[in-house]
């Protein structure tokens, strides 16, 4: 095939050109050439047509996510909000936070293990690229029924990767989450968080400003992996019919990244860098247009400099390529000297590219011949913007008429038996098969991991500064209401950080949902926005940036609406946080929060096949009381444990807090059955001391927060009125589950 | 008390094994794969990890790194020398312990809380624990089933030279539940387990971990 220029572009401006097989409108192709003057040429069309592809312009998504900024609340604590490769916080003591979670879930179903691995990949670099050591990832995971046998084949591979990944680069996995339904089958999710510290000094931007400074490649040499891959691949849904669009899911190298952290974190110490952006999603069509729109405007590349691992690659390939571990740079001539002595130090391949230039011209060549002359904004930053049409589906009106009819336990046998079920389903099971296969110690700082409410790592070793992350979703609830499931998952999210006495202090999210084609998910997905925005300014924490994975669907089976909240917070002292469980006898068990009749969207609803009802609706006020009354639970050393009450109420909590240190406890319930099995939010057990009894009295009459005491600690079973369960009994029926259904 | 904790690239766990120096009262020392230079260090750690993302053998690229050479020929002559993990495989690419490091039984990768039999107090690096001491570290690895032949294990079992075992159910399939071996002199010790993880009980599940790096500041002083 001859090289395609600029110069041809202008003299046959009518050749046909395959924008609709990448994934072009007519009128988005039209608007091209609007911008252009010209037909582009097949560089441009590569790069425009990967830049505006639904994953990396979220057109279908703008018009609501812009909630985010428009309802965000004003607040100090945001050092660098949406828009950045991920959006950096506060701490205190000069330290900056920076957190983002990420989805790959189409990969992943292709290619369980390079898929998850590589999702893990991704965002680690994403957060390298503000300047920031990675210290934890943590990751959601949603999959179909466990017993299918696809869920046999994909699970074991997402979970492998994720391991294989991350272990590699030795941070260590605090967290995240496995949830079970059939709507996850052939749409597995896989969401990854990744959290960096760093000081306030050292945040990198993607700019890249400065006429005359060069722009600089390290990293991994470029190859044919992932080509289109984020516009064919993440945008088009799996139908049995039509064309195979499925092109090599990228293959990641976690030694190669590794080594690029290192040798980007000695690089930004030494203030080597004006900008800096990680090859993602389209890869160098991203970096080169995101930086120079990003700084002085223009910049030149010569794109046969760039390393290739496939010599026989086209410019186009490579402007697509979504080879892994690779970064740009944008370095001043004076220091490039020492930046490439510290890649030699690290056997990093680097090159210079290009450099920086005034002006409104993206411009790349091939030996010597131009093949891109762009304004880099256009391909960055003004895709197309859809409204796309939504309306309310009609299932919602139907399940919340629909009346929940579930049995419930009364007597002892069938309490026991009632506990063991919901130790023993998938969903709410021991993780530990998946959990030992990612190093949770690497590092040393780690403090909570799973099954803990929220991963903790302290950030200084001195002063024991720390911080804690939490994710949660309730896509049952999110169903049947998807407006309160997304302030309900954040209330979640933000009760599990608090829980430990942490203080939450800014949101990130990954919005998963089906075809935004379809008016009825579309509204699902408006719905979620609007529902986390209110709550946001509610309860007065920023959205520091996240990420939207539409196209979540099978035929015209979408996945259940699953907006994962992620939720970080601070805590001055980690020494002094609040264990989610007790380690000895003699202690009071309190459950915060009252208990209403919240069935519908359970998991007890779920083992029997119902779906239907009203979710319950958030009461934020109240949860930030509660938030106030569990931090001031710690700091005056008030509580010995607390836990929070989420998915199989209060028999999981109690299932999960005996446990944890084989501590049985014996509690004593009215309307036992609804006691154990509702899930209404809001609510957290916590242990004392008897003689912390006023003052947690005292504290939850100040924040007008219900107080019931259910129990005491102690024993070697978990006791509920007239049922005695072993924990032994208990134990093997929380364990045994997914071994015996995943080897 | 000058101890050198070596990084490969790839290496993960430097940073933890020098934290757990210092706070056993040791000066930490980084010593870089490509400098073979030992900067007067009295002991050397090789830290856990994926050295060179464990491409072909894990510790295969890694125990022909420069810094290795005077390693081993301090350690021949008597350093104290201690593999941990990806560690404890390039000692025995090196040759310096006998045997093999092989994947794990259930072929996964596996992190836990593993309690350990400290069997040889004789070494410079378990000095300071009690013969049979029972104690609880951290195990993570993916290759960790110590294989050798029967008769290397006649003699290792009736030289005292196994100075860690698995206490229960065995985690990987290693032979004998061997969880860490020394040499005949008892100055070089490979170590599958992680003690650099198990220095307080706020990062670890315990501070057991902590008697490796006191017992080696201790043989030092001698």
């Amino acid at each position: 095939m001859s090289l395609d220029t600029v110069a041809k572009a202008q003299t046959n401006p009518d050749a046909p050109q395959p924008f609709a097989e990448l994934g072009l409108k007519p009128d988005e192709y039209a608007r091209i050439k609007e911008i252009l003057g010209r037909r582009p040429t097949s560089s441009e069309l590569a790069m425009y047509s990967v830049m505006w592809s639904e994953h990396c312009s979220y057109k279908s998504s703008k018009v609501h996510l812009k909630q985010f900024g428009e309802k965000a609340v004003k607040t100090d604590a945001l050092l660098v909000g949406i828009g950045e490769n991920a959006g950096v916080v506060d701490v205190g003591q000069g330290y900056a936070v920076t957190f983002k979670i990420e989805s790959h879930n189409h990969p992943s179903f292709i290619e369980p293990y390079q898929g998850a691995a590589t999702g893990v990949g991704g965002i680690v670099r994403d957060i390298l690229t503000m300047g920031a050591r990675p210290i934890a990832v943590m990751d959601p995971l949603r999959f179909g029924p466990a017993d299918a046998p696809d869920t046999r084949r994909v699970l074991p591979g997402i979970v492998a990767g994720v391991g294989g990944y991350g272990n590699c680069l030795g941070l260590p996995n605090i967290g995240g989450e496995v949830v079970f339904d059939e709507t996850y089958l052939g749409n597995p999710l896989v969401n990854a968080l990744c959290v960096g510290v760093m000081k306030h000094s050292d945040i990198k931007l993607a700019k890249a400003a400065g006429a005359g400074n060069l722009v600089v490649l390290y990293g991994a040499k470029t190859g044919g992996d992932g080509i289109g891959g984020v516009s064919v691949l993440a945008s088009e849904t799996f139908e049995s019919k039509g064309p195979a669009k499925r092109p090599a899911v990228q293959v990641g190298d976690p030694f190669v990244e590794k080594v690029l952290i290192e040798c980007s974190l000695e690089i930004f110490a030494e203030d080597l860098v004006v900008g800096i952006q990680d090859l993602g999603g389209a890869g160098l069509s991203c970096a080169t247009s995101e930086l120079a729109s990003g700084g002085s405007g223009g910049m030149k590349v010569q794109l046969d400099k760039v390393p290739l691992r496939d010599p026989s690659l086209s410019p186009e390939e490579i402007l697509m390529s979504e080879s892994q571990e690779r970064m740009c740079a944008i370095v001043e001539p004076s220091k490039i000297a020492r930046f490439l002595e510290i890649c030699e130090k690290w056997d990093v391949t680097v090159t210079v590219i290009g450099e920086v230039t005034d002006g409104n011209h993206l411009e790349i060549t091939w030996n010597g011949e131009l093949i891109v002359d762009v304004p880099p904004r256009t391909v960055a930053h003004d895709g197309p913007v859809y409204n796309r049409p939504l309306a309310q589906p009609d299932y919602i009106d139907a399940v919340a008429k629909e009346v929940i009819n579930l049995p419930l336990p009364t007597t002892a046998d069938e309490i026991k038996s009632t506990v063991l079920k919901l130790a023993a389903t998938p969903n709410l099971a021991d993780k530990s098969w998946v959990t030992d296969q990612y190093d949770r110690y690497v590092q040393g700082n780690s403090i909570q991991s799973q099954p803990d409410d929220s991963g903790m790592v302290r950030i200084d070793e001195k002063t024991h500064l720390g911080v804690a992350v939490a994710t949660d979703a309730n896509a049952n609830w999110s169903y049947l209401n998807p407006y309160e499931g997304a302030k309900l998952a954040l209330a979640e999210a933000a009760r599990n950080i608090a829980t430990a006495g942490a203080k939450p202090l800014a949101v990130t999210n990954c919005l998963n949902f089906g075809s935004p084609e379809d008016p009825g998910v579309m509204w699902q997905f408006a719905e979620s926005v609007r529902g986390l925005a209110d709550g946001c300014l509610e309860m007065g924490l920023p959205v520091t940036g996240g990420n939207v994975s539409f196209y979540n669907q099978t035929g015209a089976v979408a996945i259940l609406p699953t907006p994962v909240i992620g939720v970080l917070g601070v805590i001055d002292d980690v020494r002094t946080r609040t264990p989610m469980s007790f380690h000895r006898a003699g202690l009071d068990l309190y459950l915060l929060g009252e208990t209403e009749n919240d069935l519908a969207g359970s998991e007890w609803a779920y083992m029997h096949g119902q779906r239907g009802g009203i979710a319950p609706t958030a009461d934020l006020q109240r949860e930030m009381r509660l938030i106030d009354l569990l931090v001031a639970g710690r700091t005056k050393k008030i509580l010995s444990a607390a836990h929070d009450l989420s998915q199989g109420g209060l028999a999981a909590t109690l299932t999960e807090m005996v446990l944890r240190y084989n501590t049985g406890a014996t509690v004593h319930l009215e309307n036992v059955g609804l006691s154990l099995l509702s899930e209404t939010p809001g609510r957290v057990v916590v242990a004392i001391d008897p003689a912390q009894t006023a003052a947690l009295t005292s504290e939850a009459a100040t924040q007008k927060i219900t107080l019931t005491k259910i129990g005491t600690t102690g024993g070697d079973s978990l006791i509920i009125n007239d049922a005695k369960i072993p924990l032994g009994e208990l134990r093997k029926a929380h364990t045994e589950t997914f071994p015996k259904l995943f080897g | 008390m000058k101890i050198g904790v070596v990084t490969f690239p790839g290496t993960l766990d430097d940073r933890d094994a020098a934290r757990a120096v210092r706070h056993a009262g040791g000066e930490s020392v980084a010593l870089w794969h490509n400098d073979a230079d030992l900067h007067g260090v009295d002991a050397v750690i090789l830290p856990g990890g994926f050295s060179y993302g464990d491409y072909l053998r894990c510790g295969a690229i890694s125990r022909f790194s420069p810094v290795m050479e005077p390693i081993i020929k301090a350690a021949q002559g008597g350093m104290p020398l201690l593999g941990i993990c990806n560690g404890f495989q390039v000692l025995a690419e090196a040759h310096l312990i006998p045997g093999a490091l092989t994947r794990n039984h259930e072929l996964h990768f596996l992190c836990r809380d593993q309690k350990l039999t400290i069997e040889n107090v004789n070494t410079a690096w378990t000095s300071s624990f009690k013969q049979g001491e029972e104690i609880l570290i951290p195990l993570k690895n993916g290759e960790g089933a110590y294989m050798c032949d029967d008769e290397t294990l006649a003699m290792l079992e009736g030289e005292g030279r196994i100075i860690a075992r698995y206490v229960g159910e065995n985690p990987n399939g290693s032979r004998n539940l061997i969880a860490g071996i020394t040499n005949e002199r008892g100055n070089i010790v490979g170590l599958m387990p992680h003690p650099e993880h198990a220095i307080d009980s706020l990062t670890g599940p315990s501070a057991d971990g902590l008697g490796f790096f006191t017992s080696v500041l201790k043989a030092m002083v001698k």
